[in-house]
């Protein structure tokens, strides 16, 4: 029993920082098992701030840092947290970790926590990172918690910015603000184009991420269900 | 050691509660006096970008006494002493009725030209919304406006603060011909009169709080400032025989 351990022990320290199984930790998130498109977390963010890339992209990081960090947390402290209790003290750290980011922000960079102060609440409704912490880093060392926080949060980036690319080109004209649209285009200027009002609205953003789940399941066939 | 225990879950809860608290709160009390002086800053900056003087935060406060030569206190036309106006909060100010409000009043000189500067405050869709419109001599034509808000959505309401929509106010007046106060009507799409300007497509109750702020927050000043201003041409009148040069 005690030689099993001491070789699983060796085997666990042996493992690189960078093995196959840790990079998938990364990659997996971006595609296969992406935490919007195919877990469906994090959907009511991904509606709520993609009318343009800024604010998405504030968000995006915002949620690294958040998810990466709590994961990290909640890993050191595994052994120690009282299983009934454990959803609660999994929000406690959410919700201080937003606390004092945006408190730090504030202090040091404000314009960015104008940017961000609709969002703190978001970020602690935002279920990956509650679904993270619960399935993962419950369970698993900080290092690959850790991992596994960069991949969840780059495989929740990655979609919110292709939905705020596509809201704010169709729905303003606009990438990070900079109109794209030539403005001789317009009708108002004397053109054929006019932007698509409805892009700006909620209901656009559900459908680009549908269209998104479809292009990606047509792609990627593993994702298919059965029936 | 059983992590399952009663005792110990009470003793984990009630530890954990204790560390959060003192981790926030020291957080909390020790970035105060920076995120306190950004606000300040800011609101400084807010006030020069209302009267077109364009300049980043950590510059304000250097300038702010250059443009910014008085600072009053009005109470139902009558100038109120011994308030400072820069402290005054204009949230608990604007639940009373215009007549009861201290409202702040900034009077700034650029290029040798006076001009008023009128803090407002009001509502959004989803929280406040704020800004500052600055008014020449002639206490109806618009100088310069900003506006920004706490939370409106981005894309949509929050454009307020852009200048495709401060822009918009620039040379429109808030007097009709008789003097008599008519204030910014914010319209859907064709804005052509001196009192009109165009709202925001889909952040139409937005826009609406933008107009309804100007109409509430601008009569605490109206009166006040037209006898300010016959007061002080009266008074430059007299002390310069040449009536041109008061009358620009």
């Amino acid at each position: 029993m005690a030689e099993v351990q001491e070789i699983k022990k060796q085997a666990r320290e042996r493992e690189a920082l960078f093995s196959k199984k840790n990079r998938k930790l990364i990659t997996d998130p971006l595609d296969d098992s992406n935490p919007i498109t195919v877990q469906v977390l994090g959907i009511c963010s991904a509606l709520a701030i993609t009318v343009k890339l800024y604010p998405a992209l504030v968000m995006s990081v915002s949620v690294l840092f958040v998810l990466a960090v709590g994961n990290v947390i909640i890993s050191l402290m595994r052994n120690y947290i009282p299983n009934r209790i454990r959803i609660i003290v999994q929000l406690v750290v959410v919700a201080s970790l937003v606390i004092l980011v945006d408190q730090v922000l504030k202090a040091f960079v404000y314009d960015v926590s104008k940017e961000l102060s609709v969002f703190v609440g978001l970020i602690i409704t935002n279920c990956i990172i509650m679904g993270r912490f619960e399935a993962f880093a419950l369970a698993n060392s900080p290092w690959k918690s850790f991992l596994d926080g960069l991949g969840n949060a780059f495989g929740y980036a990655w979609i919110l910015l292709a939905v705020a690319f596509f809201r704010e080109l169709l729905g303003s004209g606009q990438l990070f603000g900079y109109q794209v649209v030539p403005r001789s285009w317009y009708l108002t200027e004397g053109g054929v184009y006019s932007d698509n009002g409805l892009m700006l609205l909620p209901p656009m953003a559900l459908i680009t991420v549908g269209i998104i789940i479809w292009v990606q399941r047509s792609k990627n066939t593993a994702l298919i269900e059965e029936d | 050691m059983d992590v399952n225990k009663n005792s110990y879950t009470f003793t984990f809860a009630a530890v954990m509660v204790v560390v959060v608290a003192a981790v926030l709160s020291f957080a909390a009390t020790s970035l105060k006096d920076r995120q306190d002086n950004n606000v300040r800053l800011e609101k400084m900056q807010n006030i020069l970008e209302s009267i077109n003087v364009e300049i980043d935060r950590e510059g304000a406060e250097g300038v702010y006494k250059d443009y910014i030569k008085q600072e009053l206190v009005v109470n139902n036309s009558q100038p109120v002493l011994g308030l400072e106006a820069f402290d005054i909060e204009l949230s608990k100010e604007v639940i009373k009725t215009p007549e009861e409000r201290n409202a702040p009043l900034y009077i700034a000189e650029k290029d040798g030209e006076t001009y008023f500067i009128l803090p407002l405050r009001g509502k959004g869709l989803w929280g406040p919304i704020w800004g500052y419109i600055s008014l020449k001599k002639n206490v109806s034509t618009i100088f310069g406006a900003t506006f920004d808000h706490k939370s409106e959505t981005p894309g949509l309401g929050a454009e307020i603060n852009t200048e495709v929509f401060t822009s918009l106010f620039p040379a429109k007046e808030v007097l009709d011909n008789s003097g008599a106060f008519t204030g910014i009507t914010v319209m859907k799409g064709n804005a052509e009169g001196p009192h009109e300007v165009n709202g925001i497509s889909g952040g139409t109750i937005t826009s609406v709080g933008v107009q309804d702020m100007i109409q509430d927050c601008m009569k605490s000043y109206i009166p006040f400032l037209k006898s300010y201003e016959a007061s002080n041409t009266a008074s430059m009148r007299s002390e310069n025989s040449n009536p041109i040069a008061s009358n620009d």
